[in-house]
């Protein structure tokens, strides 16, 4: 239905099964980005001159989408970063040296993209911090019933995904934000995997801030989007200094910009940016609740298609979970699995997923990841099963072997 | 690519030297936790500083296991300095396959647990 939009999808006839890893373009997204390049640019908020002028209103109207696409209440709220990562990079620094005192724990999901950890492992080695994590349920699900023990009153930063990268747990962000706010935690929203897939509206959830990057809802790599509230941007120190985030400086010392600028040093990814709010201007005119839903019929037919063949084990599956599903067989190794996929014009992911805890508590190595986007097809979902029973097929234990020293 | 022709999925499915060996001169392990691999190699070194008995013990993907197999026998019969001096493009010639980057590290890591062979873990 949607295929037709994604050049990357007609010239090579791939089936992208690995969305959580990053997301294909469409057309308008590339022209708006050429089109920049061709006609506009030039560097914001400096020139006098018309393509400066121009450029700067492209880049401030960008910024002006982001707002109204998460509902946000100002666009003084809307940080642009190179991404997810570095826009928790940014909250680790900023934000931790303005709450984390030594003796403070910041409070995690033991299962978080390495992005959602190690910056806090980071802070907590400079602040005398500890790292404090919520229980997982043997479904791999938060656990509600400990969930407010894990709320002391030395908490004071919450930082959770929306949707797990690995599992694709939709995670109760809703009811954790309202526990955390009776007791003043700021919470911080990873949504990496939930934003231009599922509706977010950040006055609905009242998150403290939200994260999330661009190519992953088919805007350019580079680019992502930092969400704060505005009185906890207005009492944080820059992250990064340099031009444009300063007022007047001496060579002693400077004054910083309003926001959102005091937190956007440098030149910024100009043709990123506006190819972002053409990803943005693309997926709401299909309608997000629309590409919702979409997505999740692609999903369960995955995942039933999955549960169908017995010589795979799903890992994280409970009850909701949206677009991402992991996988292991016993008889043959992810790389493998991968390997004989890649053969097939398949694309998944395999390893850790930048999850090794999670990992650990499944008790595996590394899964294989497949995950949809609503512009798969079914016949996508089909690739990847006959792949594996080919998979299955090459790997099996076959009758006639000759017994040998060793083995398995 | 025929990654997967019949002498990688026959080491696979029945490695060589499966099992570490009693009275080893030197045991090594080596770990990949990218993916979990993980080969520990046993070598016996006899009274004429050749390699007569190996075992080895792990488990990984079909490629990292078709190298283990293919490198335990393939030392026999070397001296010490010649394991330990080992290089790629030996274990390239054994496995005789096409490998990529990402799949390069599978097949070094036996080499790597057998070229610090006597390095203490």
């Amino acid at each position: 239905m949607y295929k037709s939009d994604f050049p990357l999808l007609q010239y090579t006839n791939v089936a992208w099964l690995d969305n959580a890893a990053t997301t294909q373009k469409p057309q308008v997204v590339l022209d708006k980005m050429t089109e920049f390049y061709t006609h506009y640019n030039a560097n914001v908020h400096r020139g006098l001159y018309t393509l400066s002028v121009q450029a700067t209103a492209l880049y401030e109207s960008a910024r002006g989408t982001v707002q109204a696409f998460i509902h946000a209440g100002a666009p003084e709220e809307i940080i642009f970063t190179s991404g997810t990562t570095a826009g928790i990079n940014l909250l680790a620094t900023s934000l931790g040296e303005l709450l984390i005192k030594p003796g403070d724990e910041i409070l995690l999901s033991p299962m978080e993209h390495h992005s959602n950890l190690v910056p806090w492992q980071l802070l907590a080695k400079r602040k005398q911090a500890k790292l404090t994590f919520f229980d997982l349920t043997s479904d791999t699900e938060i656990d509600l019933n400990t969930l407010a023990g894990k709320i002391t009153d030395r908490v004071k930063i919450i930082s959770l995904a929306h949707i797990s990268n690995a599992a694709g747990t939709v995670h109760p962000i809703k009811q954790i934000i309202e526990l955390a706010h009776k007791n003043h935690i700021p919470v911080i929203i990873d949504g990496a995997q939930s934003v231009g897939h599922v509706p977010v509206n950040v006055q609905e959830l009242d998150c403290d801030f939200l994260v999330w990057s661009g190519h992953k809802m088919c805007g350019p790599t580079g680019t992502g989007v930092l969400y704060g509230k505005k009185r906890w941007l207005e009492q944080m120190e820059p992250w990064q200094g340099g031009g444009d985030m300063i007022k007047e400086v001496t060579l002693e010392q400077a004054t910083w910009n309003e926001l959102p600028y005091k937190f956007e040093a440098g030149t910024p990814n100009i043709a990123g940016v506006i190819g972002l709010a053409a990803a943005i201007e693309y997926l709401e005119k299909i309608g997000i609740k629309k590409i919702e839903r979409v997505t999740s019929e692609r999903y369960h037919y995955l995942l039933t298609s999955l549960q169908q063949l017995d010589f795979i084990k799903l890992h994280g599956v409970n009850k909701i979970n949206h677009g991402i599903v992991s996988f292991t067989m016993d008889i043959a190794h992810p790389h493998d699995i991968a390997q004989i996929l890649d053969e097939h014009n398949v694309a998944v992911r395999a390893g850790h997923h930048c999850c090794q805890p999670l990992m650990h508590i499944w008790q595996v190595p590394a899964t294989t990841r497949a995950s949809v986007y609503f512009y798969n097809e079914p016949e996508d979902i089909d690739k990847l099963i006959n792949g594996l029973k080919k998979v299955y097929d090459t790997f099996r234990p076959h009758p006639e072997s000759l017994p040998c020293k060793g083995g398995r | 690519m025929d990654l997967y022709q019949e002498q990688i999925l026959e080491h696979y499915k029945h490695p060589q030297n499966f099992g570490l060996i009693k009275n080893a001169t030197y045991t090594r392990k080596e770990l990949n936790p990218t993916c979990g691999d993980s080969f520990t190699f046993s070598i016996h070194i006899n009274d004429k500083g050749v390699v007569d008995e190996v075992g080895f013990a792990g488990e990984g993907c079909a490629v990292s296991t078709a190298s283990a197999s293919l490198l335990s026998e393939a030392i026999k019969g070397k001296t010490l300095p010649e394991v330990l001096n080992l290089k790629t493009e030996f274990i390239l010639e054994l496995l005789h396959i096409e490998l990529g980057p990402a799949r390069l590290k599978c097949a070094l890591l036996p080499l790597q647990a057998v070229t610090r062979i006597n390095q203490s873990s």
